[in-house]
């Protein structure tokens, strides 16, 4: 409305200053009272066992960690900061210090920066991209703060002090090798492949995982596509594939967060002629898996308690004690995890500590 | 509705005082209040929410954080967190004061920062000369800009259409070049060779204050200049107020408003530098949504989305606004989502109120 007059008030712009940072304070407000809910007490890894007199859980000097992680944007990315969150309050001596959430490299180096300028002990770092995040853990390390890498590694081996990784490229060979014992030597089957977000380094060792073991047993993959991890987009990839495709054998989906959409898009096109296999392990995947009813026969496990075991590992660090049941006095540089495959065989190991999407 | 000059360069950026009631569509210091309001008025008054808004946070800050956040690490660590979201916010306020939009400036960064990286990953590796990555970067931040530029002002392509689909081809583009991997510029010390200087020279202070942010005030402070005290600046204003009035009286508007395009894709160029100085790293996943950053930061500075009104001072501020909150919650151990919220409260408030503003400064 270019051509109306009004009479002004002067005040409504003397004032806008003091509500945009009302807004401001009100958000800060509302969350500062949030409580944890310590509901439902899933936590990640071993049940915690009771603490043995000299070991490692006996309480010592208070470890500040900081911890700094990808958007929870999908199920397994939100277990991940949960399972951080829900050990720390197991240990009294953790205080725990949560930068959560971004997708934005440059934030979240400004994150790091923040804990570097805390002078925080120890910081447990899950980067969005690895190879971003490398110079401000360099500083950190520099700085005297000992970094623990999680999930997506550096590229410079002296950014981290240790790094804990899934086993991505294990991933694939096991998805692979359990597709060519279902195969049974029958080399004219029909492989797809739905993977993750294709611009990390994590997918395409998945990928490579995958065509080295298929090919060991004369295999190939014959149509791939990549989606985003999230539901939508797995849904979205899962259509067209099952559009171009008319007949599969088997599939494998990288990740179960975007199989419920990849599920919903096979039973849209009314589909059950091949056999799935998911990947990181969700809880719900593995219901589908001991239902044995649908498509979805195995999922290969991407452990969701890394980021806790970065925090365990961070803590032991610094207050210098090793990894009990090795010999060895120190924390070791590099843990990576295993990557099991999980079938209705087994499925009951595996679900008290999956992750649910 | 008369033009009041603003089209040929007469030096005259002060509100006129010769008792004309018409203000409008100037820049920062155009005064949308009518004379006589004393110290509310001119770029003090015009800012003073945003200033106030700015305080307000960092006093929230200094309570919930005290000395943590109270320290020059913690500006520093704000100021070098705003540089490269601040330096595309330049060249969006130009965008929109001319009455335009660009969707497709974190796609263009993430396309300059691969294209860049390239020469010092996989072509030519060891023997690239950094200032090879820089031009290319400008080059390719001004080509996308000039392809944005020209299908709109001479193709008549919305802006909000045809940035969109630069938005979906530039990240495309990015994606196939890089194969979809982060490129990493190798630093002389790890593996030999690298790109002599060029992480130093990014990771260079000047005089105590990190070359982001020195690279952040130039470019505000040239964009300023450019906005306030030059014709081009005119020119925007004239253009984003009512194109056809601007034709009449002798711009160039097809013209100017392809240049606009090519000034923020330079300055995606520039951005994309910062973040490849930040990161060591070029990516066709950098700068996701960071157009929703540079908008909001626009929108809530005060510059008029419908054009005609543009600050460059109130850009900075909405930029600082954003990045101190971010901190702020980092230091309160707050989750990203609540903040996704606050950053949402905020930006309707300060349109809002900026609505009434836009109301009081249109005169008959």
């Amino acid at each position: 409305m270019r051509l109306r007059t009004t009479t002004s008030r002067q005040q409504s712009r003397r004032y806008s200053g003091l509500v945009v940072g009302a807004v401001a304070v009100l958000a800060l407000s509302a969350c500062t009272g949030s409580a944890e809910d310590a509901a439902d007490d899933e936590e990640g890894g071993s049940g915690s066992a009771p603490v043995a007199a000299g070991s490692n859980d006996e309480e010592g000097d208070t470890v500040t960690i900081g911890f700094s992680a990808p958007a929870a944007d999908h199920g397994w990315m939100a277990a991940i900061t949960n399972n951080v969150r829900d050990l720390a309050e197991q240990y009294p001596d953790i205080d725990l210090q949560v930068a959560e959430g971004t997708n934005d490299v440059s934030l979240q180096i400004s994150q790091v920066e923040t804990f570097i300028n805390d002078g925080v002990d120890a910081i447990v770092l899950l980067p969005f991209d690895g190879a971003a995040m490398t110079p401000v853990a360099l500083q950190a390390m520099e700085a005297g703060i000992p970094v623990i890498n999680v999930d997506r590694e550096f590229d410079d081996p002296n950014a981290a002090r240790v790094t804990v990784l899934g086993d991505n490229y294990g991933m694939g060979v096991s998805a692979g090798t359990y597709i060519c014992e279902q195969a049974g030597g029958d080399e004219d089957v029909v492989v797809a492949e739905i993977a993750g977000i294709d611009a990390l380094p994590l997918t395409q060792d998945r990928s490579q995982g995958f065509e080295d073991a298929l090919s060991e047993c004369g295999l190939d993959v014959d149509a791939r596509q990549a989606a985003e991890f999230t539901v939508e987009s797995g849904e979205e990839v899962a259509s067209q594939i099952l559009q171009s495709e008319s007949q599969i054998d088997f599939l494998w989906n990288h990740d179960d967060d975007q199989g419920i959409g990849v599920l919903a898009a096979i039973e849209n096109a009314g589909r059950d002629e091949f056999v799935m296999v998911g990947g990181a392990g969700s809880a719900n995947a593995m219901r589908e898996i001991q239902d044995d009813s649908g498509v979805l026969k195995a999922t290969v496990i991407y452990p969701s308690t890394q980021g806790a075991d970065g925090v365990k590992l961070a803590r032991l660090l610094v207050q210098q004690k090793g990894v009990a049941d090795l010999v060895e006095v120190e924390v070791p540089r590099m843990v990576q995890l295993y990557a099991p495959v999980v079938t209705a065989d087994n499925v009951d190991d595996y679900i008290d500590t999956a992750f649910e999407s | 509705m008369s033009e009041h000059s603003t089209a040929h360069g007469v030096d005259d950026t002060v509100a006129p005082s010769g008792g004309t009631v018409h203000t409008g569509r100037l820049a920062d210091e155009g005064g949308a209040a009518p004379r006589g309001a004393g110290l509310m008025s001119g770029p003090f008054g015009r800012n003073l929410g945003l200033v106030v808004a700015l305080l307000v946070i960092c006093l929230v800050g200094v309570f919930t954080a005290g000395d943590r956040f109270a320290s020059v690490d913690t500006a520093l660590t704000i100021l070098r967190l705003a540089a490269v979201v601040g330096v595309v916010s330049i060249g969006m306020t130009f965008v929109i004061t001319g009455g335009g939009i660009d969707l497709s400036v974190g796609a263009i960064l993430a396309l300059a920062s691969v294209w860049a990286t390239t020469f010092a990953t996989q072509t030519m590796a060891t023997d690239t000369h950094w200032v090879v990555m820089v031009l290319v970067a400008l080059a390719v931040g001004g080509a996308c800009g000039l392809v944005n530029g020209i299908l709109i002002a001479y193709g008549n392509v919305v802006p909000f259409i045809m940035t969109l689909a630069m938005l979906a081809s530039a990240r495309g583009l990015a994606e196939i070049i890089s194969e979809r991997r982060s490129q990493i510029v190798p630093a002389p010390t790890l593996r030999g060779g690298g790109v002599e200087g060029f992480k130093d020279f990014w990771s260079a202070d000047v005089l105590g204050v990190p070359l982001l942010v020195v690279i952040f005030a130039l470019v505000s402070v040239g964009g300023w200049v450019l906005l306030n005290r030059t014709t081009f600046g005119r020119r925007t204003l004239a253009v984003g107020g009512n194109p056809e009035a601007a034709r009449l009286a002798g711009i160039n508007v097809k013209r100017h408003t392809a240049m606009l395009y090519v000034l923020v894709g330079l300055c995606c160029g520039l951005a994309a530098l910062m973040l490849i100085g930040r990161t060591s790293t070029g990516s066709s996943t950098h700068g996701t949504l960071l157009e929703l950053d540079a908008i909001a930061a626009v929108v809530i500075g005060g510059t008029l989305l419908t054009g005609g009104r543009g600050t460059i001072v109130g850009t900075v501020i909405g930029v600082l606004i954003f990045s101190t909150l971010s901190i702020v919650f980092v230091l309160n151990n707050q989750d990203s989502s609540t903040q996704a919220v606050a950053k949402g409260l905020i930006i309707v408030v300060a349109v809002l109120l900026q609505q009434r503003l836009a109301r009081r400064s249109t005169s008959t």
